[in-house]
C-alpha cells in the first residue's frame, strides 16, 4: 500500500527525510516509530500529498504522490496528531461537513453517520458542541471522522497521546476492528507497548533514516537478548562490579538504574537474592528496550 | 460526479463556502442586528447631522451622497475582517483548513471559497444597507439593485488583499498594520464622506489607486441616479487587484499549510 523509494527532504540545510526508501503491504498496521525530530510528521505529511519531497518518488494505494494527491485523497482518512475538529459546529455536523470536502452526498451519508457515531460511542452526544467533548471522545470523534469517506488506508499521527487508560483501550479496540475489516493503517506512536499490540510491522527511524524494519517480536528477537533485569538501589556498584556485570551478556546504565541484558536470566536473580538492598525488576525484552538501543538513551528536544 | 469520485475542480471551493455560510446562519442573528443598525445608525447621524451642515454635495443631498459611499466602505471593512481574522482563525488558531487539506481540497480550493464567502458576507451587508438607504429615500428607484453585483465583484478583489495580509499574519496584532496602512486610508480618500474633487492633486493622485475609489465611482451612479462613466476602467483596476491579490494569497498560504 506504501512503495517509498529515495525520498528525501530538506528544510534549509536541515535534512529531515533522508534518501527512505521502504514498501509496506496492503493491508496491515504499519507503525512508523522515533524520536521527537525524526522524520516521521514529515513523511506521514508526503502520504497525502501535503509535503512534497525534494526527491525520490512515492506511491500510496496505487497512486502517484504528490502528483496523484487528491485521487489519493478520496480513498484515505487522516488522524492528526492534534485535533483540527470544527469547533464552530456539533458533533453531527463535524461528519456532515467533513464529508461535504469529499463531495459525499447526503444521502450516501445519511446511513453513515449513524454508524460512525455508534462506532465512536457518541450516539448520544450527536448533537454536542465540540468544545463540551472530554479528549477522549474528541479523539474517538477525530477517528469516526476520518473513516466518512470509507478510507481503504487509515493514517492515524499519535493516536493516543494524552488519553487516559480507558480512552486509550477502547481506541486500540476500533483500530483492531477496522484492521480486522482489511483497511490498512499507518500509525506513529512514542508508546512501544501499543505498537507492539497493534502492528504487525514496524519501521525504527531516526534523523530522517530508516534503522530497521520488521514485526515486534523480529526487532526484539534481533536486537536483545530476551530477559531483562533493572537494578537499582544503594550498593548497585559494588554489586554490578562483582557480579552483575559478568552474569550478562550486556548491560546499560542509565541515571541510578543498570539495565542487564541476558538470554539466561537465572544467573542474575540469584546473585541478586541476597541483596535485600537492591531492588529489581525482572521482565521480558520488549519494543522500548530496541527502541533505546537503537536509537540512544538521550533526550530530544527537537 | 466523474468516474474518480472527485468534484468537478470548477466547484471544490463550494464545501468551503457553504461551511462558513452554515456556520453565519447559527449566528445569524446578531450579525444582521449589525449589518441593518450600523448603517442606519451612520446614515442617520451622519446624514441628517452633517447634512444639515453640508446640505447638498453636488446636486445630491448629502444623506444620498453619503448612503452610496458607505455601501462600499461597508463592504470593504466587512471583507476585510473576514479575510483577516476570521480566516486567520481557520487557517491559524481553529486548523480548519488543515483538516480540509486532508480531504480531496487543494489550497486553490480553500482560498477562493473564502474569496468568495467573504465576497458573499460583505453582499449581504451591501443588501441590509441598500435597504436602509431605501427606506429612508435614499436611493433613485431599481436601478440601485445593480450597486449589488458590483460590490459583489469588488469585495472579491477586497477579501482577496486580506487574505494576503492573512497568509503574512504571525498573529492578530499584524493586521492593524493593513487597518491603518490601507483600511483607514481608504475610508477616508475613497470618496465615502466627500468628493475627491477638492484633494490635493498628491492625494487625489494617491485616492485613484485606492480599489475603493473605485468601487465609489461605479456604485454611487448607480444608485444615486447619476452618470455612469469608465465603468470598465474601475472594473479592470478592481480585477487586477483581485486577481494578483488571490494568486498572491494561494501561495503565501499555501506555502504555510503545506511545508
Amino acid at each position: 500500500m506504501i512503495e517509498a523509494k529515495d525520498l528525501s527532504k530538506s528544510y534549509g540545510d536541515q535534512r529531515v527525510v533522508d534518501a527512505l526508501s521502504l514498501s509496506v503491504p496492503a493491508g496491515i498496521c504499519w507503525g512508523l516509530l522515533g524520536p521527537n525530530g525524526a522524520g516521521k510528521t514529515t513523511f506521514l505529511r508526503m502520504l497525502t500529498g501535503n509535503t512534497s519531497p525534494d526527491v525520490g518518488s512515492l506511491r500510496v494505494l496505487g497512486h502517484e504522490v504528490p502528483r496523484e494527491a487528491l485521487k489519493l485523497r478520496r480513498h484515505i482518512g487522516v488522524v492528526p496528531q492534534q485535533d483540527n475538529l470544527d469547533v464552530d459546529f456539533s458533533v453531527v455536523e463535524n461528519l456532515r461537513s467533513y464529508a461535504s470536502y469529499f463531495g459525499i452526498s447526503r444521502a450516501e451519508l445519511q446511513p453513515r453517520v449513524s454508524r460512525l457515531l455508534k462506532f465512536a460511542a457518541l450516539e448520544s452526544r450527536a448533537d454536542s458542541s465540540i468544545t463540551a467533548l472530554s479528549g477522549g471522545m474528541q479523539r474517538r470523534l477525530s477517528l469516526a471522522r476520518a473513516l466518512v469517506n470509507e478510507p481503504k488506508l487509515l493514517i492515524l499521527d499519535e493516536p493516543t497521546t494524552g488519553l487516559d487508560p480507558q480512552a486509550r483501550q477502547l481506541i486500540w479496540q476500533q483500530l483492531r476492528a477496522l484492521r480486522t475489516r482489511g483497511m490498512g493503517l499507518v500509525l506513529t506512536t512514542h508508546y512501544m507497548e501499543e505498537a507492539t499490540r497493534l502492528c504487525d510491522q514496524v519501521t525504527i527511524m531516526d534523523h530522517g533514516r530508516i534503522l530497521d524494519n520488521g514485526s515486534p517480536q523480529q526487532l526484539i528477537a534481533r536486537h536483545i537478548e530476551a530477559q531483562v533485569v533493572e537494578v537499582y538501589g544503594k550498593g548497585l556498584d559494588s554489586w554490578h562490579g562483582a557480579n552483575g556485570e559478568a552474569l550478562a551478556e550486556r548491560f546499560e546504565q542509565a541515571g541510578d538504574t543498570c539495565f542487564y541484558y541476558a538470554e539466561d536470566e537465572c544467573p542474575l536473580l540469584e546473585a541478586l537474592s541476597g541483596h535485600p538492598e537492591l531492588s529489581y525488576l525482572h521482565r521480558p525484552a520488549n519494543l522500548e528496550d530496541v527502541f533505546l538501543r537503537l536509537t540512544g538513551r538521550e533526550l530530544r528536544d527537537a | 460526479m466523474p468516474d474518480n469520485g472527485l468534484m468537478p475542480a470548477a466547484l471544490r471551493w463550494l464545501p468551503v463556502w457553504r461551511r462558513n455560510l452554515r456556520v453565519w446562519f447559527k449566528l445569524a442573528g446578531p450579525a444582521l442586528v449589525g449589518n441593518f443598525g450600523e448603517p442606519l445608525l451612520y446614515l442617520l447621524a451622519l446624514g441628517y447631522g452633517l447634512g444639515s451642515l453640508v446640505g447638498v454635495v453636488g446636486e445630491l443631498p448629502y444623506l444620498v451622497f453619503l448612503a452610496s459611499g458607505i455601501i462600499c466602505s461597508s463592504a470593504l471593512f466587512t471583507a476585510s475582517f473576514e479575510g483577516m481574522y476570521s480566516a486567520y482563525t481557520r487557517m491559524a488558531v481553529q486548523n480548519t483548513w488543515e483538516a480540509m487539506l486532508a480531504t480531496p481540497l487543494e489550497v486553490g480550493d480553500i482560498v477562493l471559497g473564502e474569496l468568495i464567502w467573504g465576497a458573499s458576507k460583505s453582499l449581504i451587508s451591501a443588501a441590509a444597507i441598500l435597504l436602509v438607504a431605501a427606506a429612508l429615500g435614499a436611493v433613485d428607484g431599481w436601478r440601485a439593485l445593480w450597486a449589488l453585483p458590483a460590490i459583489f465583484a469588488a469585495s472579491l478583489c477586497f477579501t482577496g488583499m486580506a487574505l494576503v495580509i492573512a497568509g503574512l499574519a504571525k498573529n492578530y496584532d499584524f493586521f492593524l498594520y493593513y487597518h491603518t496602512l490601507f483600511v483607514t486610508p481608504s475610508l477616508l480618500l475613497g470618496g465615502v464622506f466627500f468628493p475627491l474633487d477638492g484633494l490635493p492633486p498628491t492625494v487625489r493622485a494617491v485616492a485613484e489607486w485606492l480599489p475603493l475609489t473605485h468601487t465609489v465611482a461605479i456604485v454611487r451612479p448607480l444608485m444615486t441616479g447619476t452618470a455612469l462613466s469608465d465603468v470598465a476602467i474601475h472594473l479592470l483596476v478592481l480585477a487586477f487587484y483581485g486577481g494578483l491579490a488571490y494568486a498572491l494569497a494561494t501561495v503565501l498560504i499555501g506555502r504555510r499549510l503545506r511545508g
